[in-house]
């Protein structure tokens, strides 16, 4: 008996934002990256396309992150030196672009200013060819004074910039929008402050092809089915011609499966766990995979073994 | 929830003198108010206001000169179909054809020129005879249509039944017909037809208009109605077709939705 596949129709699709751009377009990379424009739910490519295939940005940070042992020896050396940790994440683990996060920014730490937080951006620039995200410290008044200095010395870059956030969104927004960059919109775990915050955006003046939603993750474990919720119901708003929804999502991941005990406690102290080495890689694995599942566009990275796996994982849910 | 903006009619007196003057200018403003108010299509009834062997070369006229001004579809609204054809053949957008009763020679006109022009249409539940009293004379001259749609190729989602809501003032006894029509016709068939209504019928000649016509609109969608043609720019009609799109839970919910809304 044969059986006729139901297939769901929809009115409309994900948006495509462009990042990154080459000396034509006024930057000076080597290629650009094109994200979002689906017109169906994630992979299901017999309702209708999944037109550009999700991409890594790998982590790389300013000051030398506490981050886990087995993802620090395989960073290597360079972990003390952003521009060629950028490098290395192109070149040796395929990154198709960095996520430069500059934690040295916040008043509690190194408080760099921000002409030194500029030239940071400005050598990782010059080291690799590859889009770049740029993302300031936890303090969001430094942040404000850090992005205006960093967009306009990189002006023309087209860098995907954050974050805005709906208590403060406009200082960073007139950045990114004077300078050309795209904009990161963070919302808490809240469709409606992620779509209040778009509009509130939008209505500055930042076309809605120059903003990318972070709607905020958590790791394999810590609440992952209520992100999944949330993303799946921008998704499918997206679809059904929610302009203010549909912009491709963004999704710290790394950051994210990495706070999870579950990723970095040690054999001794959970022996029924499972080797940690496996446990690891899976467990940033796994939470990237969950939320490519619904729709993450861009996915934060920060295990080079885990980006291996994924990178599988996509090329085999692209059907390539 | 679709709003047909209702003005560009040749009722009304600037209209009607703009056509008979052949002057564009009432014409445009409304396109553009109506687009600015909230209007997702444009309706265009020249009304009275041409004599009949005039009205081919009319419609022509009205569809040219709107979408100078505006990018909105249209709804071609006439019971001359050859003024109808005329302007669907300048329709640079999918357009509506209003109405089709549910009679066998009008629907043998319409629904292939449908087709042809890749057209919506509004099918009227009446025939002939009248508009039914009650539902399920309603429903079953909707099913006539939508066998019609069936039997033509009209996807199901390009029917927009109309189950004629009549004067509260003078016929009150239909309003609950017809809301009862709307729940009815939604289960007429999957995927269901759509359903429009000439909303501001339901307040003829009643001292408080737009209070009967935004609370009508309210209960006629939450029994199912997804577009009337109707007065976009009572900001507070606008504002209900807003609202019941985030209660019935069809559209995420912002602070700022009544806005975004009327952004086209």
């Amino acid at each position: 008996m044969s059986v006729t596949l139901v297939k769901e129709k929809y009115s409309s699709k994900v948006g495509e934002v462009v990042l990154g751009a080459t000396a034509e377009q006024g930057g000076t990379r080597t290629t650009t990256i094109t994200v979002g424009g689906d017109s169906a739910l994630p992979f299901l490519h017999f309702e209708g396309e999944t037109k550009n295939r999700p991409v890594i940005a790998m982590e790389v940070t300013d000051v030398v992150p506490a981050w886990n042992e087995m993802i620090m020896n395989q960073i290597g050396d360079v972990i003390n030196d952003p521009a060629a940790w950028a490098k290395k994440c192109v070149d040796d683990f395929g990154a198709d672009l960095i996520y430069l996060k500059l934690n040295g920014a916040d008043p509690e730490a190194e408080n760099r200013s921000p002409e030194d937080c500029a030239r940071i951006v400005k050598d990782v620039l010059a080291a690799v060819g590859v889009p770049l995200i740029v993302e300031g410290c936890d303090d969001s008044e430094k942040n404000n004074e850090i992005m205006a200095v960093i967009a306009e010395a990189a002006t023309g870059e087209n860098l995907l910039i954050g974050i805005a956030e709906q208590d403060n969104y406009k200082s960073i927004a007139a950045a990114a929008m004077v300078h050309k960059h795209t904009l990161i919109a963070r919302s808490p775990l809240d469709i409606n402050i992620c779509k209040q915050l778009n509009i509130l955006i939008n209505e500055m003046g930042l076309p809605l092809n120059k903003i990318v939603i972070d709607p905020t993750v958590a790791g394999l474990g810590f609440g992952i089915e209520y992100v999944y919720s949330i993303m799946e119901r921008a998704r499918l708003g997206a679809l059904a011609n929610d302009k203010m929804l549909s912009m491709p999502i963004i999704c710290t991941v790394g950051y994210e499966a990495n706070r999870c005990k579950e990723a970095y406690a040690s054999n001794e102290e959970f022996p029924g766990w499972g080797d940690l080495a496996d446990r690891s890689v899976l467990w940033e694995a796994v939470t990237a995979s969950g939320v490519l599942q619904v729709g993450a566009s861009i996915l934060v990275m920060r295990n080079p073994a885990a980006v291996s796996v994924v990178k599988k994982n996509i090329a085999d849910m692209m059907g390539k | 929830m679709l709003i047909f903006g209702e003005r560009i009619n040749g009722m009304f007196t600037d209209i009607g003198d703009a056509l008979r003057n052949k002057d564009p200018k009432p014409i445009q403003y409304w396109a553009v108010k109506q687009q600015e108010g909230g209007a997702h299509y444009l309706d265009v009834n020249s009304g009275p206001a041409i004599p009949t062997h005039e009205r081919v070369e009319a419609y022509e006229w009205m569809v040219n000169v709107i979408q100078e001004v505006s990018e909105l579809p249209l709804v071609l609204d006439s019971t001359n179909y050859d003024a109808i054809e005329a302007g669907l053949k300048v329709c640079k957008r999918p357009a509506i054809i209003n109405s089709c009763p549910a009679e066998q020679v009008k629907i043998e006109r319409v629904f292939p020129m449908a087709i042809q022009y890749n057209a919506g249409i509004i099918g009227l539940t009446m025939d002939k005879k009248g508009i039914p009293k009650d539902a399920e004379n309603r429903v079953a001259f909707a099913m006539e249509l939508v066998a019609a749609a069936d039997e033509y190729g009209v996807p199901m989602e390009d029917l927009f039944i109309d189950p004629l809501i009549l004067p509260v003032n003078v016929a009150q006894e239909h309003a609950p017909e017809v809301l009862e029509s709307l729940r009815q016709v939604k289960m007429l068939a999957n995927p269901a037809p759509r359903t429009v209504l000439g909303l501001s019928n339901v307040s003829q000649k009643s001292p408080d208009r737009n209070l009967i016509n935004r609370t009508y609109m309210a209960m006629a969608i939450a029994s199912g109605l997804d577009a009337a043609i109707m007065d976009a720019n009572d900001d507070d009609l606008v504002d209900v077709a807003a609202t019941c799109q985030i209660l019935l839970n069809r559209s995420v919910y912002a602070d700022s939705y009544l806005k975004v809304f009327r952004a086209r």
